[in-house]
């Protein structure tokens, strides 16, 4: 445009572009005012939808919501100032037992974890898009991976209790094959976003593909690995409860057995010991993570 | 002697090297020039066998016995050429995390089974290799620094002692001075100079800027559009073909200026061999 075109005239284009752009302007908001509304309304009717399908009704909850407090209270014995140290006493009646049960439950899932992230670790190479030697490979060990994942672990936990007895072994077996699953998926997606140019290096100096994930990927992916672990490690100790539910041995194995013979103060001591030890892992793993991520961002 | 015959690379329907030509005698230097898009990195990636070509062959007389065409090779044999044939890259292509040693002990992998060179397991030998080589290359003190903590001009440095502790007969260099600023490229360019020099090694140095190929090189080959369109020594290039082989496709020439910018002249590398300019 003419910079020495009249003021005038000047003005008059720029109100003219002004007024342009305001009905624009409010044409953009209509359609998005309509979206908007589509949007929302068609999320508010299938959560509708979907609670009635389920059969989830706000009469039942409200009814049923007493019954649970009820409960809590019922895993609570009564605890006087006075008798301290003697009520809590009363109430940890088995904490020898209970340790030693936590213990077995932490071990199953510290062993299914490595267990797991190793196998899962090794086959994520399989499955990464740029690192697999051929898409078929590539293709097959998604799908399984995707099968190892999806089967949720408390009913792996049900077929190995079938197929072995009652004990820690089908729990370990358990989580280890969901581990396998979900850190070969998440160490596939971490190996696919590694640069080529180490791994082009190190093919044109003569290294084998062996050679290749040793020197090129890992040193890349390796602060992600170890921060997807200790999450792993988290939500496993969690499994590892979970599935004694089903015979695996454990805590968990403990809390079920209270629970079905209703010794509902053993069941709260149990719960609690579970609650506490989950928190403490979620710290320490937090912790570990961060120093892990740290030392990620400080590599590129 | 390296003797390229047809060889042609094809990307679906685009030909990005076509039907090239040509013989290097052991112990050359030759810069090859051209645009962007010319097929110089796929024409050096096919000599190392990083790209397989679609046809012509690649003849080869003194690494395996007898006169051994690269493009038939196979699994390990490939692996032996690759390291016989040794790359330097313009992003450097080291690996960050790991120390400058470690990068450079990979140049030896070739010569290892498998098993000992996962675990690191390198005999005594290559690691007095590996510091012969980076004494050659002034990056002795750097050692054991990690990659990523080196300025470009650096890991240039480590990348061409990989290169030399492969042992190699030739060694393509793929834009290696591109990413660098002035000073640093003219230590990098001085450096693969010296070596094919002193070690009468012969090097393939893709090259941006026809000044650093004039200044640096025995001979010239000059690509476009997959094509060889100059093959002599540097003085023989006449301008108006150097216009020609920059000018655009649609007759502009905006790459020509930056061609034409010429890089300091190389500093005498005898000179250099015994105080090179270290960062
Ligand atoms: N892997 C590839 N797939 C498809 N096209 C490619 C690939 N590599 C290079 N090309 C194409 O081949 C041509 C030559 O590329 P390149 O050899 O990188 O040229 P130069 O190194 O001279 O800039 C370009 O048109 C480029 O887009
Ligand atoms: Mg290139």
């Amino acid at each position: 445009m003419n910079i020495r075109e009249p003021t005038a005239l000047a003005g008059a284009k720029e109100r003219g572009s002004a007024a342009q752009f305001e009905e624009r302007y409010l044409a953009f908001r209509r359609r998005k005012l309509i979206y908007n509304a589509l949007f929302w309304g068609g999320f508010i009717a299938c959560v509708i939808a979907a609670g009635i399908t389920a059969k989830f009704d706000v009469f039942t909850l409200l009814k049923g919501l007493p019954r649970t407090t009820e409960f809590l209270v019922k895993m609570v014995p009564p605890i006087t100032l006075s008798t301290f140290a003697a009520d809590i006493g009363e109430w940890y009646w088995g904490i020898d037992k209970w340790l030693n049960s936590l213990l077995n439950t932490l071990l199953m899932a510290y062993l299914a974890t490595v267990l797991g992230t190793i196998v899962g670790g090794a086959l994520s190479f399989l499955a990464a898009r740029n690192l697999a030697p051929n898409f078929l490979t590539y293709w097959a060990m998604r799908r399984t991976l995707e099968i190892a994942r999806t089967v949720p672990d408390i009913v792996w936990a049900l077929l190995f209790v079938m197929a072995f007895g009652i004990g820690p072994l089908p729990g370990v077996l358990a989580i280890t094959v969901h581990t396998i699953g979900a850190q070969g998926k998440l160490f596939a997606e971490v190996n696919e976003n590694v640069s080529p140019l180490p791994l082009d290096g190190i093919r044109a100096a003569g290294g084998n593909w062996l050679h290749e994930i040793r020197y090129g990927v890992i040193p890349q992916v390796m602060p992600n690995y170890m921060s997807y672990t200790f999450w792993r490690i988290e939500l496993n100790v969690r499994s590892a409860t979970i599935v004694g539910f089903v015979g695996a041995g454990g805590i968990g194995h403990d809390l079920f057995t209270s629970i079905q013979l209703l010794y509902f103060a053993d069941a709260g001591a149990i719960l609690l010991i579970v609650v506490v030890t989950i928190m403490l892992i979620d710290m320490l793993s937090e912790k570990f993570r961060h120093s892990a991520i740290g030392k990620a961002s400080f590599s590129h | 002697m390296l003797r390229i015959e047809g060889l042609t690379k094809a990307f679906d329907d685009l030909v990005a090297v076509d039907k090239v030509s040509f013989e290097v005698p052991k112990g050359q230097m030759v810069g090859i020039i051209g645009r962007s898009g010319a097929g110089k990195s796929t024409l050096l990636r096919m000599i190392n066998r990083l790209t397989d070509a679609t046809s012509g062959r690649i003849l080869c007389d003194d690494v395996f016995d007898g006169e051994v065409d690269v493009c038939g090779l196979k699994g390990r044999r490939v692996r032996e050429w690759r390291a016989r044939c040794a790359m330097v890259f313009q992003q450097f292509n080291l690996i960050p995390r790991l120390q400058v040693m470690t990068n450079v002990l990979m140049g030896r992998i070739s010569y290892h089974a498998t098993l000992p060179a996962l675990l690191m397991m390198f005999p005594a030998k290559d690691r007095a290799l590996t510091i012969r080589a980076l004494q050659r290359l002034d990056m002795v003190s750097h050692a054991m620094h990690r990659a990523d903590e080196l300025s470009g001009g650096q890991q240039q440095r480590v990348a061409i002692a990989r290169a030399l502790v492969q042992e190699p007969k030739i060694l393509l260099a793929d834009e290696p001075i591109a990413s660098l600023d002035l000073r640093n490229a003219t230590i990098v360019m001085d450096a693969l100079r010296r070596i094919n020099k002193e070690d009468g090694i012969t090097v393939i140095c893709n090259l941006h800027l026809l000044q650093t190929a004039k200044d640096y090189c025995d001979r010239i080959i000059a690509m476009r559009k997959g094509a060889i369109v100059f093959d002599g020594p540097p003085s023989e290039l006449s301008d108006a073909l150097a216009r020609e082989i920059y000018g655009s496709d649609k007759g502009g020439d905006d790459d020509v200026e930056l061609a034409f910018t010429a890089t300091s002249a190389p500093t005498d590398f005898a000179r250099s061999a015994t105080r090179s300019g270290a960062d």
